[in-house]
Parts: C-alpha cells; sequence; structure tokens
C-alpha cells in the first residue's frame, strides 16, 4: 500500500490544510519577531498568537460544508469529526492565551515569546491530529503536541518542582511514545500498511498480505500497546503516575494546557485508532478501557478527597474525568452499530464540555494564584466576600464538574451513563454514579469554603481583562450547554469518523 | 404560541428571572434588590392566579395550559409542561408561599443580615425548582427540576442557618442526591423499556409512558423500588427521615417555611405523578409496605414531637407524622385516599409552613429555640402571636372545622376499605394504629401549647421591651395562611372540587 500514498506536491490539498498553515506562519512570526522585541514588550507575541489562531478559525470555517477533503495520499483527511476537534483545539487554544498574557508577565517575564512559539507548536500538532489516519501521521502529530509540553512544563527555570514537572513529564512522555511506537510496529508487520483504513480492512478480513504465524495474538500484542501508550497520554490509571506532580510544578496555564489541550488531543488520537484501525477487534479493546475506566474513575477520584493543593486536587479531578470518558469507549464491544454511535457521540460530548468547565475551573485559579502562589485550597476560604464575580464562577464550573444537575457536567454524565445502561453494562454504570457522588463531595467542599467560611486574608484579587474575558466566555458557553444540551451533542453524531 | 402555552413557563422561569436580575445588581442595593425580588415573586403568583381562574375545572383530569416543544432531540427528551387537578394545588401553594416568604423577609432577615443579594436570588431559584416539578410533564424535565432545588437549600441553610448548619446542609444535600440517582436509574430502566406509541422509539413523556408494560411485573417492581427510594426520601418516610430534623431546625425561618411547605410535597407528589399512573402493577405490589411505613412514620413522629426541647425540631418531627398520613392515604390506592392526600398536603403546606413562621419569631424575639426556654407565658407577654400559636395549633392537631382535620381523617376513612386487591385486614390495622397516631398528635400539641403559652411568664422576658408582638411584615405574610386555614377548613371543596376529576382518572387504573 505504500506505493499508492505516493503524492506530488502539486495534488496537496492546500484549502484542507490552510488552518495548519496559517498556525505555522504564526509559529515563524513569533520566532522572528521575539527576537526584535524589548522585554517590556513581549507580550506582543500574544496578539501574533491570537491573530494566527483567529486566522485558522477563519480558514477552518471556510471549509465548512466543503465535504471530506483527503491528501497527502490519504494521509490527512478533513471531515466533520476532524472539523469538531479543530475548533475545540483552537477555542482552547484561545482561551489559554487570553489566561497566559499576565500570569507569564509576571513569572516568566524575559522567555515569554518562547511559551506562545511553543504553545503554537503543540496547536499545530493537535490540528493534524485528528486529521492523520495514518500512523505516522499520528505519531508525528503527537509527539508534535508533546514535545513541546515537556519544555514549557519547566517554564519556572529557578524552580525544583517546576524542573521535577518537567522531567517527569519528559520520562513519562518518551516511554509512552516508545510503547506506542513499538505497538505500531507490530500492527505494520501484520498488516503491511500504515494507513488506518487500510488496517482495518486486513484486519476485519483477515487477509494478511502475508503469511504470519499466530497473526491474533500479534494484533493482540499490538492493540494493548497502543492503549498503554495513549493510556500515558491521557492520564489513564495506572499511567498516571506523571500527571499530578507534573500539573502542580508548572506554570499554571501549562497545566491547564496539558489537563485539557493535551488530553483532548490523546483522545482525539485514541478515536481514531480504537473506531478506524480496530474497529473490528471492539471486542478485544473494549474490556481493557472498562478495566481502565473504573480504575481511572475511582483512583483519581478517592485520591482527589485527601488534596490541600488546588492545582492537584484539579489534577487528580482530571484523572478522574478522563475515566468517564473512558466508559463509553468500554461498553461498545459486540454491540449494534446505533449503540456504538451513541457510545461515540456520548464520549465526544464529554470532551467538549469538560474541556470548557477544567479550563474554566483553571482561569479561576490562575486568578486567584497571581496573588496565592502556592494554590492551596485554604486560599479560596471566604473568596465569595472578596472576589463575588470569582467565586460565582468558580462555584459554577465547580458544581459542573461535579456533574450536578442541571449543569453542562451533568448533561455529559447523563449522555454517558446513559450509553453505558443502553448498552447493558450496568456494573460500569454503578462504579459511576458512586465515583460521581464522591467527586461531588470535594467540589462541593471547595464551595462550601468559598461561601461559608471568613477569608483569612482580606482585600480584592484583581483580575486582569484578558483573563476576565475568558473566564465570562467560558460560563457563557457552560450556560448555553446547560440550557440546550444538544448544543454539543448536535455536532458529535454528525461526525463522520464512524463509518458503519 | 398561545397565552395558555406561554403561562405556566411564565410562572415557572419569571423567578429565575428575578434572580438573574438580582445576581447582576450591586449588592449594597438592599431595597432595590428586595423590590425586584418581590415584583418577581409576585408576577409568579399573578399568573398562577390566572392559571387558576382560566383552568377548566370539569376537565380536571385532563393536562391543561400544555406545552409542548422540542428540547434535547438527542435523547428524547422534551420541554412538556401542564397542569391537571392534583398538579394545580401544589403549584398554587407553591408561588404563594414563596410569595409570603418573600414579603416576611422584606423586613426580618436571618443573619448575616448584609447578605441580602444572594438570599433573595437563592430563595426565587428555589422557586423556580419547586413549581417547575409540579409542572414537568417530561421526566428528564422532572429531574432537572427536581434536583434544581437542591443547591439554592443547602445554600440557604448553610449561609442563614443556626447551630450546625453546614452539618445539616450537607446532610440534606447528600440524603437527597443519593435518592435521586435510583430515582434516576429507575427513569431510564422505563425509558428503555418502553415504546414510544407514535414514534416507535423509546420515551420520556410522562403521559406517552402510561400503559406500557416494561418487560413484566418483576422488572415493575424493581423500577418501583428506584422511583420509591427517590421519593420516600423527600418525603420523607420513616427510615429515611433523619435528615429532617437536622435541616428543618437548622434551617432560618424562611427555609423551614419552603422546606417544609413545598420541598416535602415534591415526593408524595412524585409518587403520584410518576409512580402509581406509570407502574400501576408494582403500586399494588408495594402498597402494604408504603402504608405500613407510612403507619410508623405517624406513631414515630408523634413519639418524636414528645420527647423533644426545641420548637423547631418538634414541628419538624410533626411533619413526619403528618407526610404520613399522606403516604397512607396514597398507599389506598383510592379516589378518597389520594384525593385526601392532595388536600392533606395542601393543609400541611398551610398549616406548618405558618408554625415555621411562628417558631422563627419566637427565635427572632427570644433567641432561643428551647421550648422551656421560651415560655410559660407566651400569651401574656405577647397575646397576639401567641393566640396565633395557638388557633395553628389547634389546626395542626387536626380539629374539625379546620384545614388539618379533612386530609387525616379522610386518608383515615379511605384505609378501611383500600383499593381491590390489598390486604383489608391488614389497611383497617393501619386505620387504628393512624387512629391511635392523631390521639398522640392532640396530645403532643396541647402539650406544647400548654408549656409555650400558657402559665405566667419568667421574669426576665417580662422586663425585656426589645420582645415586641406582632409586627407589619409578619401581618402581611401570616394573614392570607391564617385564613387559609379557616377557610379550608369550613370549605374543603375548594381542593376536593379540583383534584377528585384527576384522581378518580388516576384510582381507576387500581379498581
Amino acid at each position: 500500500m505504500i506505493a499508492q500514498t505516493a503524492f506530488s506536491l502539486s495534488s496537496v490539498d492546500v484549502h484542507a490544510i490552510l488552518p495548519e498553515i496559517i498556525i505555522t506562519a504564526a509559529i515563524i512570526a513569533v520566532l522572528v519577531v521575539d527576537l526584535f522585541l524589548p522585554d517590556r514588550a513581549k507580550s506582543l507575541n500574544a496578539v501574533i498568537s491570537m491573530a494566527g489562531v483567529g486566522g485558522a478559525a477563519i480558514a477552518l470555517m471556510s471549509l465548512i460544508g466543503s465535504g471530506t477533503h483527503r491528501t497527502f495520499g490519504g494521509m490527512f483527511v478533513l471531515d466533520n469529526y476532524a472539523m469538531l476537534f479543530k475548533f475545540l483545539f483552537l477555542a482552547v487554544a484561545a482561551m489559554l492565551i487570553f489566561m497566559s498574557v499576565n500570569y507569564l508577565n509576571e513569572v516568566v517575564r524575559n522567555i515569554q515569546g518562547e511559551f506562545y512559539f511553543l504553545l503554537l507548536t503543540a496547536l499545530l500538532g493537535m490540528l493534524v491530529m485528528p486529521s492523520s489516519r495514518d500512523l505516522i501521521a499520528l505519531f508525528i502529530a503527537l509527539e508534535t503536541v508533546t514535545v513541546p509540553g515537556f519544555i514549557i512544563a519547566g517554564f519556572k527555570k529557578r524552580d525544583n518542582s517546576s524542573n521535577e514537572a518537567a522531567v517527569k513529564f519528559f520520562l513519562f512522555g518518551v516511554l509512552a511514545s516508545a510503547v506506542m511506537l513499538f505497538g505500531m510496529a507490530l500492527i505494520y508487520g501484520v498488516t503491511k500498511s500504515t494507513n488506518l483504513y487500510e488496517i482495518a480492512r486486513v484486519l476485519s478480513t483477515k487477509q494478511y498480505p502475508m503469511p504470519i504465524h499466530h497473526a491474533d495474538s500479534v494484533v493482540f500484542a499490538s492493540i494493548l500497546l497502543i492503549i498503554v501508550g495513549f493510556g500515558f497520554k491521557v492520564s489513564a490509571v495506572p499511567f498516571h503516575f506523571w500527571a499530578p506532580d507534573t500539573y502542580e510544578g508548572s506554570p499554571v496555564p501549562v497545566a491547564a494546557f496539558l489537563s485539557v489541550a493535551s488530553k483532548a488531543a490523546g483522545f482525539a488520537g485514541l478515536f481514531q485508532i480504537c473506531f478506524v484501525a480496530f474497529g473490528s477487534h471492539s471486542s478485544v479493546w473494549a474490556p481493557g478501557f472498562a478495566i481502565l475506566a473504573a480504575l481511572t474513575m475511582t483512583v483519581g477520584n478517592v485520591i482527589a478527597l485527601q488534596q490541600k493543593n488546588i492545582v492537584r486536587l484539579l489534577a487528580y479531578s482530571s484523572i478522574a474525568q478522563a475515566g468517564y470518558i473512558l466508559i463509553p469507549l468500554a461498553v461498545v464491544a459486540n454491540k449494534s452499530v446505533s449503540i456504538q454511535k451513541e457510545a461515540f457521540a456520548a464520549a465526544l460530548t464529554y470532551i467538549l464540555i469538560y474541556s470548557f468547565m477544567q479550563l474554566g475551573a483553571f482561569a479561576v485559579v490562575i486568578a486567584v494564584s497571581r496573588r496565592h502562589p502556592d494554590n492551596l485550597i485554604a486560599d479560596y476560604e471566604g473568596l465569595s466576600a472578596r472576589e463575588p464575580g470569582l467565586a460565582f464562577a468558580m462555584l459554577f464550573f465547580l458544581l459542573s464538574l461535579a456533574g450536578m444537575i442541571p449543569t453542562a457536567g451533568f448533561w455529559a454524565k447523563f449522555f454517558v451513563f446513559r450509553s453505558a445502561i443502553g448498552a447493558g453494562t450496568l456494573w460500569l454504570a454503578a462504579v459511576m454514579v458512586v465515583n460521581t457522588l464522591i467527586g461531588l463531595y470535594y467540589y462541593l467542599s471547595i464551595g462550601a469554603k468559598m461561601y461559608l467560611r471568613e477569608p483569612r486574608e482580606r482585600g480584592p484579587i484583581q483580575v486582569p481583562y484578558a483573563l476576565a474575558t475568558a473566564i465570562v466566555l467560558m460560563v457563557i458557553i457552560i450556560v448555553a450547554v446547560t440550557v440546550y444540551p444538544d448544543f454539543f451533542n448536535h455536532f458529535s453524531p454528525r461526525s463522520t469518523l464512524l463509518a458503519f | 404560541m398561545t397565552f395558555d402555552e406561554w403561562l405556566l413557563s411564565l410562572v415557572v422561569f419569571l423567578p429565575l428571572v428575578g434572580a438573574g436580575v438580582i445576581a447582576a445588581m450591586p449588592k449594597a442595593q438592599h431595597a432595590l434588590i428586595r423590590l425586584v425580588a418581590l415584583i418577581a415573586s409576585g408576577a409568579a403568583l399573578v399568573f398562577g392566579i390566572i392559571a387558576l381562574v382560566r383552568f377548566d375545572f370539569h376537565q380536571s383530569r385532563v393536562f391543561q395550559f400544555n406545552v409542548n416543544t422540542r428540547w434535547i432531540d438527542s435523547i428524547g427528551a422534551r420541554y412538556h409542561m401542564g397542569v391537571d387537578g392534583i398538579a394545580l394545588p401544589l403549584l398554587v401553594l407553591t408561588v404563594a408561599l414563596t410569595f409570603l416568604c418573600v414579603i416576611y423577609s422584606q423586613k426580618i432577615m436571618p443573619k448575616p443580615q448584609d447578605k441580602v443579594k444572594g438570599f433573595f436570588a437563592l430563595i426565587l431559584l428555589l422557586e423556580t425548582g419547586m413549581a417547575g416539578t409540579f409542572t414537568s410533564l417530561d421526566l428528564v424535565l422532572f429531574f432537572v427540576f427536581w434536583e434544581m432545588v437542591l443547591v439554592p437549600m443547602y445554600f440557604i441553610i448553610a449561609v442563614w442557618g443556626s447551630e450546625r448548619k453546614e452539618y445539616s446542609a450537607i446532610k440534606f444535600f447528600l440524603y437527597t442526591l443519593f435518592g435521586s440517582v435510583f430515582m434516576l436509574l429507575g427513569f431510564l430502566a422505563m425509558y428503555f423499556k418502553s415504546v414510544d406509541p407514535v414514534t416507535g422509539g423509546h420515551t420520556f413523556d410522562m403521559i406517552r409512558l402510561q400503559g406500557q408494560h416494561f418487560g413484566g411485573v418483576g422488572f415493575q417492581n424493581l423500577v418501583f423500588l428506584g422511583l420509591f427510594l427517590g421519593f420516600a426520601i423527600k418525603v420523607p418516610m420513616w427510615p429515611f427521615h433523619t435528615w429532617l430534623p437536622d435541616a428543618h431546625g437548622d434551617a432560618p425561618t424562611v427555609g423551614s417555611v419552603l422546606l417544609a411547605g413545598i420541598l416535602l410535597k415534591m415526593g408524595a407528589y412524585g409518587f403520584i405523578r410518576i409512580a402509581l399512573p406509570l407502574l400501576p402493577h408494582a403500586a399494588k405490589d408495594w402498597a402494604p409496605y408504603i402504608g405500613g411505613l407510612a403507619v410508623i412514620s405517624i406513631l414515630y413522629g408523634a413519639l418524636c414531637c414528645l420527647a423533644q426541647t426545641d420548637i423547631k425540631r418538634l414541628i419538624a418531627f410533626s411533619s413526619v407524622g403528618h407526610m404520613g398520613f399522606v403516604m397512607l392515604g396514597i398507599s389506598t390506592l383510592t379516589d378518597k385516599g389520594i384525593n385526601a392526600a392532595v388536600f392533606g398536603m395542601v393543609a400541611h403546606g398551610v398549616i406548618t409552613g405558618m408554625l415555621f413562621f411562628l417558631a422563627g419569631s419566637l427565635y427572632e424575639r427570644y433567641h432561643t429555640r428551647q421550648i422551656d426556654d421560651i415560655g410559660p407565658g407566651v400569651l401574656q407577654k405577647l397575646p397576639r402571636i401567641g393566640a396565633i400559636f395557638v388557633f395553628v395549633a389547634i389546626a395542626s392537631l387536626g380539629l374539625p372545622g379546620l384545614a388539618g382535620f379533612w386530609g387525616e381523617v379522610i386518608a383515615l376513612l379511605a384505609a378501611f376499605n383500600p383499593a381491590r386487591g390489598l390486604p383489608v385486614a391488614l389497611f383497617r390495622s393501619y386505620m387504628v394504629l393512624g387512629g391511635i397516631g392523631t390521639i398522640l398528635t392532640a396530645g403532643y400539641m396541647l402539650w406544647l401549647i400548654q408549656r409555650l403559652n400558657l402559665g405566667v411568664v419568667r421574669e426576665k422576658w417580662a422586663a425585656d421591651p426589645s420582645i415586641d408582638d406582632v409586627r407589619p411584615a409578619e401581618v402581611f405574610a401570616w394573614s392570607p395562611l391564617l385564613v387559609g386555614i379557616l377557610a379550608l377548613g369550613i370549605y374543603p371543596r375548594a381542593i376536593f372540587d379540583i383534584t377528585n376529576g384527576a384522581v378518580t382518572g388516576l384510582a381507576r387504573l387500581f379498581t
């Protein structure tokens, strides 16, 4: 199949990759302009980055309704699925830029140009990810997301915990990549192709291009290795150990990036591998995901109960949330098309809603950490008396993360819950219920601290305009989904990834 | 859409709009915030009364003011609202009682008194949740409103409560949430086993879910268990009642009034609206057990009342007993019993709401809730409040001619002749036990009056000039309730005429 994927430059569909081209241009612009900027004007890079993100969004909009584009010999596909994730990533990137501007200016003043360069590079990887229908492209996209993460995690250069964060993340990240690459190599050995659709064809028909002993076991091992690799990326238990330390040590906007953007990108890749390449082997991977989901939810929530640091708490909560997202993957084995579609839509909707509520919570944490850099949960006591607006936004995001009715987070959980019940996997639904109740306790206890305790320190926490904009925008998004849950759920069933 | 289609949405969402407006106002504008709250809840009341006037009483079986539009297509949940003769009295009770609470709070605020903005915004949010629960005809919509009351009530108790307020608030929250998880499971189970007669798919629509088989009696019984847990905790029935004395006792006055007056009714309403009509076979199997728990609630509530020293906890336990009568009426599955239950709910809302107002006013003046500390001699020190207290307490014990009488005595009568297929001897013994419960109720109420109101006032109170009698805000808030207690007692048909048509339609399922 390699021969068929050959391409010439003239056959490239430039329109389809226009968003990526614009982001690349913005990356180069940031890199060059930064050289000539004096230290006090470094935050101009944020404007360039924002312009790049905006331009890419416009380019992406021009592609709406133009059907499915395939280019680079089928390696790069722009369908509704890819479109959905690209919009999500661009929105998340815009929010991250809003959230980072003032923080960076205060904490890492002189190297902030590099931050925007690395953030945009990671964004480029994220944009390519949902379009990659080829193992090699997928791997490159994944690394393009991860490697800038290693660097920005250690951005507080003189801070020991930031260095530790970067090293831990690097070691685990590289290990995960190696494991995944090994799995990909095995599947290439069996199918003689790196194209996901071709792999799917070979695996479902079992017409291997060359005779091979124990083909089933090799495929099994390959699936296992690739899942483990992605397990690291989305920080599923037991591959989660890097996450809390890395989040805690990194600059807070980086923690937000890791827990939302890079995690969503990981899921985007995981869906493509599972539903496209290994679609015929769902009975192999689904039980694995069932165990992962149950463990991830439970461990994440139980450990979150005893956290004193808000960023660590959000880290464990984001682990637990990943567990909920895995549930739909766990229930689809040998199920009817309608159940598979429903599960897939539930997972997508969950990711969309999760991204904004988690990012919102992090935005508030960034606001508070400018005044209280230790990020202790105790710093939130009496927040409502000091900053009523901020406390209200935080309460809203926390209630949503907890899945409290009728917030957007509840609908996310409801769709997942329904897909589990609909598929008949009742035990997993039960585990989910218990976990939701545990989660409610620690999310609400922060809410109670904000509203019921007296503040330890007086005085307002000034929230800069950019950050306030991000918070308000995310509150609006969550309110919109709260009132009209189909707002996001609407897109997911239209996704063309599932070619049943 | 016509005005009738908008009507219920206006009643339900005007308070929410008010809450939004208040949230956007500067927090120092206390007077303006109070005014907005008054306007929003007043407007909801006006539209509630318009609904009462425009309601076709000859057709009380039929859902009126229907609105049924698309909402969440992907799961088949619709925005479907409507009221029949069972929902209408409770809806009107909700908007009326909330409005009176807002009037009361114009002048009398629990501590911390400076947080006016949050207090009124939460009350209005609560009103939307309560009114929505009584009007929803879609299970998902019902569930959303049902849960919407939790967060506001949690904060009302935890911020403005007294004593162990945070403990009580979280206990209330977790208990209710625990029950509603099982309720949601029950809803989903029915959804997946349902066949929509129109579309052929699954449905959450309460009306279309009627008459479905849901895959056999065993399955129905299991689903009923889920619904039972959700509703019985909310009512609350013994042994799920332990959140109630804490929450009612420690909540601020207005919180207790709304908890006892309306929130408890949501549970009993759930039985009548969802559990009984959707799962009639299971309801028949479960009725003897529900009746048994109801009788235990009556007796247990009364015995606990005898042991209380705290006036608010005493009224809270009396609610367990009164709701026991409501549940006994429902468990007979007869038209008489269910009519009595709805009447009992309205009467209890008016009477116990009023009792909590009085208890709050005493606490406001004496700064203690201990009966033996306030009393004796309230009648001597505060003749008007004392007299009102005696009147309401006597209504609460079920004196004929006042509102408390009809719901309880008819529930007992209904237990004499339960629906066909139910164990007659068992229900008759329930009736006897319930009768004993009324005697105990009279006992603790009279004893309360004696300890609190009669006798000679203590010196420390007699000399205290800050203890004043009825204030204007109290007059405005209380007089409609006092009139209601008398009016419902003298002319019970005011409620029965509304409910009877809808109830007989429901009871026909069990004959």
